[in-house]
């Protein structure tokens, strides 16, 4: 099947031809990285994280995201996803390749990733992520890839898929909730040692994985003749809508258990993010203060807008609207969450954290490549269900 | 414990193991006792009390009263283990991102944040405390580490196996007392003559460190090896600064100056149970 | 068989890139043997010599492992009871003085490229 990826109009080669440059430029940049070391980046002593995990982790949520169409369509038989739940299960695919090469990219020693492996530590969290992550890899692939070729062939799917296929439904909450206890489980870090992290990670990830899907699917309709139809699009517009219900609610529980309860360590992060820390010295620290607030805003807006029939009456609105969460969601996560979570240090100091351009340039690469990735996967998709119906 | 009662605890842990609780209870039944009633803050200090436990006193007044001792210390530790100075930033301000420690001092309400300094004496803020790994009994680092690239040898130190380290900095985000500091670029440049640019006295008996890898304070597992104490203790000595030694021996110097003096631990309640205390 | 005139030439081309170091030093020797010097005080190494050539390695991560992580000894002897420090650094470099005469001459000949002395420090070499 792979095939039909070889053959498309001159936008596709195109589009195909930019992510290329940008993962060209991404790779000069992690030579340069690989052989600095990571100093390259903008991570220090005291925020030892950066760009590279908290991109990692908006995206196991984005490949969580892919269940929401999984398991309505395969558990409760619901026809409408019908056309729309392949592109959640690829969709799992690019994500879940982008997490691992974020994991990658954010090593000192890449060559000992396999460590890992060599040496398996069942008390690490990340031990467990490791094999959750590449077994819904699999599941994923395998599962989407068989049941298309099956529709290529007319054929019924073989058994056995269907098993990988409902494993892969508990799999993706468990790839999200793991993903979480690399977090909640730190003794020293008040932001992240929450029990509502997983729940909340979920929640997002319920939102910004069909968002974007719905986002795919729009562009998709636009440039070629292939439409997942109205229903399926409205259908998953309510479970996003919900999801970001869901995750807003969560984080105004965080704002609750912080500021009620007066306990400084729980105040000074989300301090930090919304409304600037200041330091013994009396400076001021609110470099994320503005993605925050802007986060909230126009998440909450988008989401407030999809309630009304009336913002969900065209596909434009709901583009706009679905674009606004997902960006809401990955400043939320994919900046926020981890990056707030060092600050302050255990010895209460306060660090910023700036991306450096080699960083920069690393991550867009990594998207691209996922993105990559997506358009060879959907092209194939695309291909099969329009010679069918044609 | 009765028959019953442990027959009782038996079947609820033999429940418990389908559930959440199964590490505990199976430890416990493997033991012949399951955890009973309330838990105890102390069972930690309890369980390690076999074999060797070092440990190490630090009386912050005596650094007090010798201002230049804690950075003699300092020097020592990090010239004998080759620990690279990344010195300053272009605008004069210290390098803090590249920085690698593993002894160093900082303020009282940095290394115990979570004690109130209202109200206290007035030069409880002009001493430098030593801060440094806490060899925790229970280090949240060793259970990070998903390649047991750090972990607790048989004398309780918290150590670190470079050659293992893949540099995901699991430990450093884990570490609640900010012990850890990573290679972010290599430590072995080299000025024009050859000689390193970021290890002022190098000592050829103890190996430099690679870019990508983790390290921190090792509690001179090197030194111990052949006898000899920890250095810093060593330089402290004189003034009587700093004491070393077996936590679960009764008998040693420093369970006898812990049992005469009132001392505390950083950040206690986090249950990591640190084997460095504080004469404050 | 579809396009047959594109996959067998295709085939030939791979088998002759694949094969080609073979075909290349075809005729030619190994060149010199490597000889690493030995040392000149000892008369005994912890080891025999035909179990070092091919094995120093696995000691070497024997070593480490008892010594950092099992809380091994740091000393150990000899057959002919020599003591001796169980450490790349402070014992085996202590006879083979030179890494230049001695690690380098068969890692180079074999073209293994091991990352020992990234962070272990050489001894300094008698130019």
């Amino acid at each position: 099947m792979i095939e039909k990826a070889l053959t498309g109009n001159r936008l596709y080669w195109a589009w195909l031809a930019f992510l290329l440059l940008i993962m060209g430029v991404g790779a000069l940049g992690y030579v340069h990285q690989f052989t600095y070391g990571l100093g390259a980046t903008g991570m220090s002593r005291d925020v030892s994280w950066g760009l590279y995990i908290s991109q990692f982790t908006f995206l196991v949520g984005v490949a969580a995201g892919g269940v929401m169409l999984v398991l309505p369509y395969y558990l409760h038989n619901y026809k409408v996803f019908g056309r729309i739940t392949i592109l959640g299960e690829f969709m799992a695919v690019a994500a879940v390749a982008m997490c691992l090469m974020f994991i990658l990219a954010d090593l000192g020693q890449p060559m000992r990733a396999l460590n890992v492996l060599l040496h398996p530590t069942p008390h690490s969290i990340l031990f467990w992520d490791m094999i959750v992550l590449n077994v819904y890899l699999l599941l994923n692939i395998v599962g989407g890839w068989v049941m298309l070729n099956a529709e290529k062939k007319e054929l019924p799917p073989p058994k056995w898929v269907k098993g990988l296929i409902y494993l892969s439904i508990p799999w993706a909450i468990s790839i999200h909730t793991v993903t979480a206890f690399l977090y909640c489980g730190l003794p020293g870090r008040h932001y992240w040692l929450t029990a509502i992290l997983a729940p909340r990670f979920l929640a997002s990830a319920f939102a910004a994985g069909p968002a974007l899907l719905i986002i795919c699917a729009l562009i998709m309709r636009r440039f070629t003749a292939f439409d997942v139809g109205r229903e399926a699009i409205s259908k998953l517009v309510t479970i996003i809508t919900y999801a970001a219900i869901l995750n807003f609610f969560f984080v105004g529980l965080e704002f609750f258990v912080g500021y009620y309860s007066n306990i400084p360590g729980h105040m000074h992060t989300l301090d930090y993010l919304f409304f600037g820390l200041t330091d013994h010295a009396g400076n001021v620290y609110d470099n994320l203060v503005w993605p925050m607030r802007f986060s909230m805003v126009i998440g909450m807006t988008a989401t407030i807008a999809l309630l009304f029939p009336k913002m969900r009456d065209s596909y434009t609105k709901i583009g706009w609207l679905c674009g606004m969460i997902f960006v809401s969601l990955w400043i939320d996560k994919g900046l926020g969450l981890v990056l707030g979570g060092f600050v302050p240090t255990p010895m209460e100091y306060i660090t910023e954290y700036y991306p450096t351009g080699t960083e920069l340039a690393i991550t867009a690469a990594v998207w691209a490549t996922g993105f990559f990735i997506l358009t060879i996967l959907y092209k194939v998709v695309i291909s099969v269900k329009l010679a069918k119906e044609s | 414990m009765d028959n019953s009662r442990r027959k009782f605890l038996k079947i609820a842990g033999l429940s418990a193991i389908a559930g959440i609780g199964a590490p505990t209870a199976f430890n416990g039944l493997l033991k012949g006792e399951a955890l009973a009633s309330a838990p105890d803050l102390e069972e930690n200090v309890l369980k390690g009390e076999v074999g060797k436990r070092y440990g190490i006193v630090i009386d912050v007044r005596k650094f007090a009263e010798n201002k230049a001792l804690a950075r003699r210390c300092i020097n020592v530790c990090h010239s004998i283990h080759n620990v690279p100075d990344y010195g300053l930033n272009k605008d004069g301000s210290k390098n803090k991102k590249d920085e690698i420690k593993w002894l160093w001092t900082d303020g009282f309400e940095n290394v115990f944040p979570d004690h109130s300094h209202y109200k206290k004496n007035a030069d409880l803020h002009e001493m430098p405390i030593l801060a440094l790994c806490n060899h925790c009994d229970n280090p949240p680092c060793v259970r990070a580490c998903p390649t047991k690239a750090t972990f607790k040898n048989p004398d309780g130190i918290v150590m670190m196996d470079f050659h293992r380290c893949i540099g995901c900095r699991f430990c450093m985000a884990a570490c609640p007392y900010g012990a850890r500091s990573f290679n972010w670029r290599s430590p072995r440049e080299l000025k024009a003559d050859g000689s390193y640019k970021h290890i002022k006295n190098f000592n050829a008996e103890f190996p430099t460190r690679m870019r990508g890898v983790v390290e921190k304070c090792n509690l001179c597992a090197e030194r111990l090896a052949i006898g000899k104490i920890p250095a810093c203790v060593e330089e402290a000595r004189s003034a009587n600064a700093m004491v070393f030694g077996d936590l679960n021996d009764p008998h040693s110097e420093i369970s006898e100056v812990l049992n005469s003096e009132f001392t505390i631990q950083r950040k206690p309640a986090l249950g990591t149970n640190p084997s460095i205390f504080y004469i404050i | 068989m579809y396009d047959t005139g594109k996959i067998i030439p295709g085939l030939l081309v791979f088998v002759g890139l694949v094969t080609f170091p073979v075909w290349y030093a075809f005729g030619t020797d190994a060149g010199p043997l490597p000889n690493p010097e030995k040392p000149t005080k000892a008369r005994q190494c912890v080891e025999s010599t035909e179990y070092m050539r091919t094995s120093h390695m696995v000691l070497l991560d024997d070593w480490r492992d008892n010594v950092v992580r099992e809380g091994g000894d740091r000393r150990a002897k000899t057959e002919d009871g020599t003591e001796y420090i169980r450490s790349l650094q402070n014992g085996c470099m202590n006879c083979h003085t030179s890494k230049k005469k001695f690690c380098d001459e068969c890692h180079n000949y074999a073209a293994v490229k091991p990352y020992c002395w990234d962070c272990h420090v050489q001894p300094k070499e008698a130019n």
